[in-house]
């Protein structure tokens, strides 16, 4: 056994790191494998083995190499991995994080989240037992975490007496499987990692491999990324402002950005160039920045923007809606199910969200099977082909275009649950005007005076406040109060109320016309608001019974209107007279309100809450942002 | 030092995810190489400020010229520093001679109890690296602790990709480790790179020994060195064999397993 350093170890200076992942079914010999690795390479710390050989005898078993990394005395009683641990390896000038995963389908949730750390993957099968059920979930979990690159070990050749046939039947029925995921694996090694044969040395009782040890194919393994060349995206992971400058802080997990970059935010559509890029301990102050840089920017103007949003550069813009199709494998305790209500996180964005639709349950065994079965809940280690609707839009793109802002993972309660690969947009109902309104945002001419500048001088952020629910209910006599209450105390108000618009701006238009009504009222709002006034209005306009005759229903009024008016923060206010459910989930709701002064005071309160209303004239509203 | 620079963005990404998602956060800093280079960290996330404490937990028996270094850089850098002590146990009299496990239990593991308690942080930063010992070899970044500071190593959350653990049911808290990917190599290379200031008692200043790790005076030792440079402690960790914490007495059997399930750092 060797313990003393070789010649090709350590002593190099380092060109790159990469992680790699060792996956494959229970007891197929990964950690064995690792363990050998190490052994062989004298790349252990001395004494090491000294001390599980102690351990081994101890419990009166024969030497294992997997206790090296096995550490837990749970996993060594029970001979088997419990959770993934990182071991540190590093040969021919590469530093590796390899990563020793757990085969039994007990531990997925450590094993995905093993792999989801690693660019490229050891996958072992035993010899002996063949492709097993985990060898593919395992093969199609890595091709979901964007493991690409894989090489498959074929393990324990010292019990098929290192029958070539064996491992070619081997080879040939997981290369077939792999295919069908579009994944090539790099090399197909027949080894033993108990006896050592290709691990670090050629074996001699397979003459007739001709291809590399397992060392030897760690250096084909690349970690040149193309990322730098992509369409930039940055995800915006806060704002701070600890001193004089405002700075954008984020990720960049695509493409580049420069210094004069004139860049898109998504989705809330607004634009900015890029004025510095910040950094400590960095002189000069770089200029541009690549894809897994974590930066700060500045702009040249103050726009609000937060934690959530997409910068990109106009020419290539993310796609944005509330709904998609993905790919997800499920770890949590309970099953997924459609109607409840999840956090969806994708890069820096969370929003809530439901399971639209579970179109089918993949099975692994059989990929290219489409079962047309209907489930009602994805079970945990299960992959499934569903649909995501959030309750806001997202900025996205397809996980076949660009990684990292095309996966998401699910939080249910305190953990994340699952995770996914966005493989199509789904159109949701307000496309057509999300579409008008980035186009008409992006033209838009503006003049010096900034929204925020405006916000200052009011007191309050641009905002709209929706007053909805039944007729004669005091909607329009509350509207007309809070707009009084509020020019008293010197802000920016006005009511509109969309009856003013029915005989003029409209005119040309019939009473079948409800979409394009709606949609005029809008863009009045938008511009309005752009003067950073807070408007307040009614929508009975639009209510089948006492406005227009095809009017449409309240929650998709207040969706395209909050479309239209996006990013400004919209606040609901629903009234009725008996407890009648508000058809949308509105911020604020009132039953019959005798008191109309506490009412406005609610309103008020709500106004503030939301960080739209400052406390006092002259001050700045409570934005968004970390301090 | 690509790779450096990538370590570097990783651990930025990180504090970034725990100041954005934790109100109550602080960050632990026993003036060793790692969390000093946490430290640094959090001054390259923030661009030059640590908007949160730093927490160290005072044993009582650290090597004086800790505390005179501590004292110092918290001034020059502008640091909430935040000293938390078993002040009970140390009454008690405390020490390594009642058994090293029950000594760093009462002083570190509990210290930092009592301090949490306190305090009532609900994250705390700190400089672990998985190349240590085994048992963190198994940690998450952001890894949860229940109500009684105890690790379940059994069942640990699943961490996707760049999404982490940030939230948490009342009473329990979130260990952050921006570290885990690093070297000891990695640490002294960094050390370089950056200029950071770090303790002399980590070179030979003469007597041909230095320290390797810095923790409680009784039970750490100096290693045979003769590197007075960062240049020469890299040359020399490149070409040892023995592990960092060979000199730590708390690592022996089992130690480490168990004071680690217990909440030790
Ligand atoms: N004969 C033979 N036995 C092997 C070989 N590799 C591993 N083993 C044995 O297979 C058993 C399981 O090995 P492990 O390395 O623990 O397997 P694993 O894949 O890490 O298992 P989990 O992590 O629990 O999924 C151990 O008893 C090993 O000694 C091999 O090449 N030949
Ligand atoms: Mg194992």
């Amino acid at each position: 056994m060797a313990t003393c350093k070789t010649e090709t170890s350590a002593a190099v200076d380092i060109r790159d790191r990469m992680n790699i992942v060792i996956v494959g079914s229970v007891d197929h010999g990964k950690s064995t494998l690792l363990g050998r690795l190490y052994a062989d390479t004298g790349t252990l710390p001395e004494g090491k083995i000294e001390k599980i050989q102690a351990i081994c005898k101890q419990q009166g078993k024969e030497f294992e190499y997997a206790f090296l990394f096995d550490a837990f005395l749970e996993e060594q009683q029970q001979g088997v991995t419990i959770d993934t641990a990182r071991t540190f390896f590093q040969w021919a000038g590469r530093q590796y994080i390899i990563i020793d995963a757990p085969g039994h389908k007990e531990f997925l949730k450590n094993m995905v989240s093993g792999a989801a750390r690693a660019e490229a993957a050891l996958l072992l099968i035993d010899a002996l037992e063949g492709v097993r059920d985990q060898s593919k979930r395992h093969g199609l979990l890595l091709s979901m975490l964007g493991v690409k690159q894989v090489t498959v070990v074929v393990n324990k050749m010292d019990l098929v007496d290192y029958r070539q046939d064996t491992f070619a039947l081997i080879e040939k029925e997981y290369r077939a499987f792999l295919s069908q995921l579009d994944v090539t694996p790099q090399f197909v090694i027949p080894a033993s990692a108990k006896r050592g044969d290709n691990i670090a040395t050629p074996s001699p009782h397979m003459a007739w491999h001709t291809g590399p040890t397992v060392l030897e194919s760690l250096a084909q393994f690349s970690s040149e990324s193309e990322k730098g060349e992509q369409p930039l995206r940055f995800p915006l992971q806060d704002v701070y402002k600890f001193d004089a400058r405002r700075i954008l802080t984020g990720r960049i997990t695509s493409g580049r950005l420069k210094v004069g970059d004139q860049v898109i935010f998504s989705p809330s559509n607004k634009s900015a160039v890029v004025q510095t890029l910040e950094a400590f301990n960095v002189e000069p102050p770089p200029t541009q920045a690549l894809a897994g840089q974590s930066v700060g920017i500045t702009l040249d103007e103050q726009i609000f923007v937060e934690r959530g949003e997409v910068l990109s550069h106009e020419s290539s813009l993310p796609l944005v809606s509330t709904t998609f199709r993905a790919n997800l494998f499920w770890l949590g305790r309970r099953p997924l199910e459609m109607d409840k209500l999840y956090l969806v996180r994708l890069a820096t964005h969370e929003v809530e969200c439901r399971v639209a639709a579970i179109h089918r349950i993949v099975d692994a065994d059989n990929l290219s099977l489409d079962q047309q079965q209907t489930n009602a809940v994805v079970k945990r280690n299960e992959v499934a082909d569903v649909t995501i609707q959030a309750k806001a839009p997202l900025a996205f793109d397809l996980y076949s275009d660009l990684e990292t802002t095309g996966r998401f993972v699910l939080v249910d309660e305190y953990d994340v649950s699952g995770g996914g690969i966005i493989t199509e947009m789904v159109a949701d109902r307000e496309e057509t005007l999300r579409v008008e309104a980035r186009q008409r945002d992006f033209a838009w001419v503006q003049g010096d005076v900034t929204l925020a500048d405006r916000a200052k001088h009011y007191g309050h952020r641009a905002a709209l406040v929706l007053l909805i629910g039944p007729d004669t209910t005091g909607k329009t006599f509350l509207a007309k109060k809070v707009e009084s209450m509020l020019v008293a105390e010197g802000r920016h108000v006005y009511m509109l109320d969309p009856e003013n618009l029915r005989r003029g701006l409209d005119a040309d238009l019939q009473d079948e016309d409800a979409r394009e009504t709606i949609r005029r009222y809008g863009e009045v709002a938008r511009l309005l608001i752009d003067t950073g006034v807070l408007l307040i209005s009614t929508t009975n306009s639009f209510n089948p019974s006492t406005g227009l005759r095809a009017g449409l229903p309240a929650d998709q009024v207040v969706e395209a209107i909050r479309t239209l008016v996006h990013p400004a923060p919209v606040l609901t206010v629903y009234m009725s007279q008996e407890t009648t459910l508000s058809p949308i989930e509105a911020d604020l709701s009132f039953t019959g309100p005798e008191d109309f002064t506490r009412t406005t005071h609610d309103v008020l309160a709500a106004l503030k809450q939301k960080g739209i209303l400052a406390e006092t004239i002259g001050n700045q509203p409570v934005f968004q942002f970390s301090i | 030092m690509r790779h450096i620079r990538q370590l570097e963005d990783q651990s930025v990404y990180i504090l970034r995810e725990a100041y954005k998602h934790f109100d109550n956060l602080g960050m632990l800093w026993s003036m060793g190489k790692d969390s000093t280079v946490l430290l640094w960290l959090a001054r390259k996330a923030f661009f030059g400020h640590v908007p949160f404490p730093l927490l160290h937990v005072d044993t009582s028996y650290k090597i004086p010229a800790m505390i005179e270094y501590r004292d110092r850089l918290a001034r020059e850098w502008r640091l909430n520093l935040v000293v938390g002590q078993n002040k009970k146990a140390l009454a008690e009299e405390m020490n390594h001679e009642r058994g090293r496990v029950e000594c760093c239990t009462a002083l570190k593991t509990n210290g930092l109890k009592l301090l949490l308690e306190e305090k009532g942080y609900t994250g705390i930063i700190l400089g672990v690296r998985a190349d240590e010992e085994s048992t963190r070899a198994k940690e998450r970044y952001f890894s949860p602790r229940d109500k009684n500071n105890d690790w379940d190593f059994r069942d640990q959350p699943p961490e996707l990709w760049d999404q982490f653990k940030t939230s948490f049911p009342p009473g329990t808290h979130i260990r952050i480790h921006p570290l885990l990917d690093w070297t000891e190599i990695n640490i002294w290379e960094y050390i370089k790179l950056e200029n950071i200031p770090f303790m002399d008692l980590y070179l030979d200043r003469g007597d041909g020994t230095r320290y390797r790790s810095l923790g409680c005076a009784p039970c750490t030792f100096p290693i045979k060195s003769t590197a007075s440079t960062v240049d020469e402690i890299i040359e020399e960790l490149r070409a040892t064999n023995v592990a960092e914490r060979a000199g730590r007495a708390q690592d022996e059997g089992r130690g480490m397993e168990v004071l680690r399930k217990d909440g030790y750092m």
